[in-house]
């Protein structure tokens, strides 16, 4: 029987083969040759293998002998994540690298407004929920001492001084690996290749505990599966709702548990390397859990009653004399434990110096961070006290909770506590609509009934008195921590995820709805959900320490590659190093700082190189408020121009209706002019003989008679043509009222012409069509008529001939009636025939007497008709044809 | 009185041409001028105008600016081309009133321009006054 002091001894070499292995690691690292297989896929696939901790490496066993089956949703979870949404994984990983996230806290907070409240508010919820599953660890590996111890009992053995111990050598452990050294972009190589190696152990001790079950104890398959049936496992009945929920939370942890969050993507080199995990490390889960039912059933079957089904996988070997399986098994263990412990604090370390620590210790030293050096130690020093708080608390917990809670409880009270990030996370990766205001609200509340329905009661009796549990607060029934709003009929675990999920995934939907992003948050969600879009591939540079190929990255970006080059071949001379990139001294980090403020101004500057210099946290609130008075620049600058474009678009609007107006303007002179012209002839006879009536005496009754004649004709003249004038302004502006009816074509000539030449002495002769005017039109007769009386009018003022003679002839085509007035004089001259129908053209002036407005008014008059007049030569005299469409014939 | 006197006395000939295309106005203003004692030829169109005007060798011309066949300026620029016809003077009536129309008559040579409608009186004064002008400067050569 293998004494104590030789099993401490062996931890001892083993967690020093784990430091040689994770130091050389780190160091070929350093050296930039980092062998292929430490940048393989499988490293990367075994690193993820921290989900099965001590509580998969022996609580496993002890729930598959409790529960049956239902240990398997355990690992389902992890498979259906890994298997079916391989591309979300994607995603995660991608954002997580092109945003140089460095860990899950971080990575809500930057896509949420890169909010330090969310971030803090991440933090503590990671803390809280990961102290029961440290104390887990911590209690796994006592229970395994005290297994050894049992048998030894020479060893003086105290339970209380063992954990304390373990606890105490396990920070040691992760100071040593996790905060060994700082590296910009929060990658530990050596931690993840003996995170891999521990993945290795494990395994290889489960299976060998496996195969002596199956074979060496059992006799065969086919006897194990027999006891298998025999035991109350095989018997045990599946409840749909903890299946789901227990599944659920399994897979919803794989993606938030910090520790998970870090391997996956924080730790991951190569997004390539999820191909080979997707089914990789689903295969290991099944191997893991391969023979988890025979040992419990072996396991049931040969130890004596009472023995703690945890410690099967322990206790059988040991049972059995194996006294080399059980410390290969211990190993199996205390790998399980450590990884995830090392990890883990790892994790939420960065987490609380980032996002806790740093930011205070930054606000309430100085408001200047440009000594490198000084903010390395801070950080290096508020992560060790990180991981030491962070045992501590597990320790606290560990004595509080008494250590007698099942260890598959506490694991899966761990999980629910962090599977209220997974509405904030998955929202923030596939919705631009989710906002800071809702991630705070879902996971504050979320948290909270978790916490009150799960976590306090899970802690025993100390923390929630019993009547509490028992009635409620205050005696209020429906709050009862397990009985919520009087739902208590479900198991405690399906009843606090479905609550404390459910309302954090209502409220941050509802709240995201109501509440307006800021604009650095609308720009984040953007990147996050279109990572694919905006990312070409990884980028490098992180917040933790100057590196110089950041700063030369990020100088080239703003001034350019060249004088980026110049710049730091210059400060490489003045330190006098050869080659390579100087040192990112405080002498040349304010130097460049002054070169980049010419470039982006002094406060972008100097958030700029806090972000690289300083933790992230540092400049969080810098790089906020740059992004946010950038962004009111652009809202601001884009408004002006599109105000501007509007305004160029008014001023040509402008220049053109000017234009118009000009030129109306200048018709209406013209128009005018003339008008004023028309009306001062008729005004002139009519004041000269007005005057010659009034001043000369004596005059003959004749003269007299004739000259008032004359004053009355020009008056009549005038009238004519302010009528004319008014009818053409009417038509014009098509604001004539037209009468249409149905009327007979023959009739409305008889009409015109009867106007046209009633009182006229010696009238033209008018022809006419007789029978094929026999037509109805559909029309307005006065207006047709006035038409025809003008050209009737026209043809006896100007028709020459000796015997004037006009002929009205009407024919038909498809489409139109035309009529035709043809008269025997000399026509018109051509040049003339063109000016005809405009306003105030007179063809004969000497004999007219009108103004010269009749033909316009006839045109305009046709046009409202829908028909047309117009002029021909004729080989007779000259000839107006007017046309009436034919579909207004009924 | 000495207006009256002067013109009693001399022997000069009164003879006007006066080219309108409205008849009523041409028939007013004959009316007016006879009555002072003028010998008044009228025309109507702006083509054959010019030498209508030269053949009558006339003591003034009125001419209307807006005449068929032939603009009224086109008519005078004619006139004052004709060695003979320099110093007669022309009095030109229109109904265009504008500023633009006056400058362009006195630049083609026109000696005064009247607007219509004109009252009776101003027409009587400026043919006088243009025809004793034109008879004080024949005196002063």
């Amino acid at each position: 029987m293998a004494s104590l002091n030789a099993l401490i001894l062996v931890c001892l070499l083993y967690v020093a083969l784990l430091f040689g292995v994770a130091f050389l690691a780190d160091r070929a690292a350093l050296q930039g040759r980092s062998g292929k297989w430490m940048k393989s896929p499988l490293i990367y696939t075994l690193s993820l293998s921290i989900y099965c901790t001590g509580w998969t490496f022996y609580g496993a066993v002890g729930y598959a002998a409790r529960s049956g089956l239902e240990f398997a949703t355990i690992y389902l979870g992890p498979t259906l994540i890994m298997i079916s949404w391989w591309w979300g994984l994607r995603k995660l990983v991608r954002v997580g690298r092109s945003q140089r996230i460095t860990s899950i806290a971080d990575l809500l907070s930057a896509r949420y407004g890169k909010s330090n409240a969310l971030a803090i508010c991440i933090t503590l919820l990671a803390v809280v929920s990961t102290t029961p599953y440290i104390a887990l660890q911590l209690q796994s590996i006592t229970l395994s001492f005290e297994i050894f111890a049992d048998a030894d009992p020479t060893s003086g053995f105290s339970e209380q001084n063992t954990v304390f111990w373990v606890a105490c050598g396990l920070a040691a452990f992760a100071i040593l690996f996790g905060t060994r050294n700082l590296n910009a972009n929060e990658r530990h190589h050596g931690v993840v290749t003996a995170v891999a190696l521990e993945a290795v152990v494990k395994l290889v001790a489960l299976l060998a505990v496996g195969i002596f079950v199956v074979w060496g104890i059992a006799g065969g398959v086919e006897a194990t599966l027999a006891q298998i049936d025999a035991s109350a496992i095989g018997a045990w009945q599946v409840m749909p709702g903890r299946w789901t929920t227990t599944l659920f939370l399994a897979a919803a942890a794989f993606i938030c548990l910090p520790r998970m969050f870090q391997v996956m993507v924080v730790e991951n080199v190569d997004e390539r390397h999820l191909k080979l995990a997707s089914w990789a490390f689903p295969l290991y889960l099944l191997l893991i859990s391969l023979f988890v039912v025979p040992i419990a059933a072996v396991g049931l079957h040969v130890l004596p009653d009472g023995a703690n089904p945890d410690l099967f996988v322990l206790a059988i070997p040991m049972h059995q004399g194996q006294d080399a399986l059980a410390m290969l098994v211990f190993l199996g263990g205390f790998s399980s434990a450590t990884s995830m412990v090392i990890v883990a604090a790892m994790a939420l370390s960065t987490m609380m110096s980032n996002h806790i620590v740093m930011p205070y210790w930054l606000r309430y030293r100085s408001s200047r961070v440009s000594v490198s050096g000084d903010v390395r130690n801070v950080v290096l020093i508020a992560r060790r006290l990180s991981i030491a708080a962070i045992m501590g608390l597990g320790y606290l917990y560990y004595v509080l909770s008494g250590g007698g809670t099942a260890l598959a409880t506490i694991g899966l009270v761990a999980f629910a506590g962090v599977s209220q990030l997974l509405p904030a996370l998955v929202g923030g990766l596939f919705w631009r609509g989710a906002t800071r205001n809702g991630a705070l609200a879902g996971i504050t509340i979320g948290f909270v009934i978790w916490v009150y329905s799960l976590l306090l009661p899970a802690l025993g009796d100390g923390l929630l008195p019993a009547d509490v549990m028992e009635q409620g607060p205050w005696g209020v029934g429906w709050l009862r921590p397990q009985a919520l709003f009087g739902l208590h009929s479900l198991d405690p675990i399906v009843h606090a995820a479905f609550w404390s999920l459910g309302s954090n995934t209502l409220i941050f939907c509802l709240v995201s709805l109501m509440s307006f992003p800021s604009p650095i948050e609308r720009l984040q969600g953007a990147q996050f959900v279109h990572v694919f879009e905006h990312s070409t591939g990884p980028r490098g540079w992180t917040g933790s320490v100057a590196q110089a190929e950041d700063l030369m990255v990020m100088s080239q970006r703003i001034l350019g590659a060249s004088e980026a080059q110049a710049f730091f071949d210059d400060e490489r001379n003045r330190q006098g190093v050869r080659g390579g990139l100087p040192e990112p001294t405080p002498g040349f980090l304010e130097r460049l700082e002054r070169e980049l403020s010419a470039s982006i101004g002094a406060a972008a500057a100097h958030a700029m190189i806090g972000q690289i210099v300083g933790g992230s946290s540092v400049s969080v609130e810098d790089l906020m408020a740059v992004a946010d008075e950038t962004a009111q620049i652009l809202e601001y600058s884009s408004k002006l121009e599109t105000q501007s474009t509007e305004l160029a678009d008014t001023a040509r609007q402008l220049r053109d209706s000017n234009e118009k107006l000009t030129q109306i303007s200048a018709q209406k002179d013209a128009f005018l002019s003339q008008v004023s012209h028309e009306l001062r002839t008729p005004m002139t006879s009519i004041r000269a003989f007005s005057e010659i009536l009034r001043d000369v005496e004596q005059m003959q009754e004749a003269d007299q008679k004739r000259y008032a004649a004359i004053i009355h004709d020009e008056s009549l003249r005038l009238t004519r043509l302010l009528d004319d004038i008014l009818d053409l302004s009417v038509l014009e502006h098509g604001q004539v009222q037209l009468n249409l009816r149905s009327v007979v074509l023959a009739d409305v000539l008889t009409r015109a012409q009867a106007t046209a030449l009633t009182g006229i002495a010696q009238p033209i002769d008018v022809k006419r069509d007789g029978d094929r005017e026999e037509i109805k039109l559909f029309t307005d007769a006065d207006r047709l008529a006035q038409v025809f009386i003008n050209i009737i009018t026209n043809a006896q003022k100007y028709c020459d001939a000796e015997k004037p003679v006009l002929k009205i002839s009407v024919m038909h085509t498809t489409d139109w009636i035309h009529i035709d007035f043809i008269d025997n004089g000399k026509g018109i001259d051509k040049e003339q025939s063109q000016l005809v129908f405009e306003k105030f053209s007179r063809i004969r002036p000497e004999n007219a007497g009108g103004a010269g407005l009749g033909l316009a008014i006839c045109r305009e008059v046709m046009q409202r008709l829908n028909g047309e007049i117009e002029y021909f030569a004729h080989t007779t005299g000259s000839c107006f044809r007017v046309s009436v469409p034919i579909h207004q014939e009924i | 009185m000495w207006e009256q006197f002067r013109e009693g006395l001399s022997p000069m000939s009164r003879h006007v041409v006066l080219v309108e295309d409205e008849p009523n106005i041409t028939e007013a203003i004959r009316f007016l001028l006879t009555r002072d004692g003028w010998e008044v030829d009228t025309h109507a169109d702006g083509a054959s105008a010019t030498a209508v005007i030269q053949s009558a060798q006339p003591d003034l011309v009125i001419l209307d600016l807006m005449l068929p066949g032939k603009d009224g300026l086109e008519i005078v620029r004619e006139l004052r081309d004709c060695e003979t016809m320099q110093a007669l003077p022309i009095l030109m009536l229109t109904a265009r009133g504008q500023m633009k129309d006056r400058e362009r008559a006195e630049k083609a040579g026109v000696t005064r321009f009247m607007t219509k409608p004109f009252s009776n009186r101003e027409v009587l004064t400026a043919v006088r006054d243009l025809h004793a002008q034109a008879n004080q400067i024949e005196a002063n050569r």
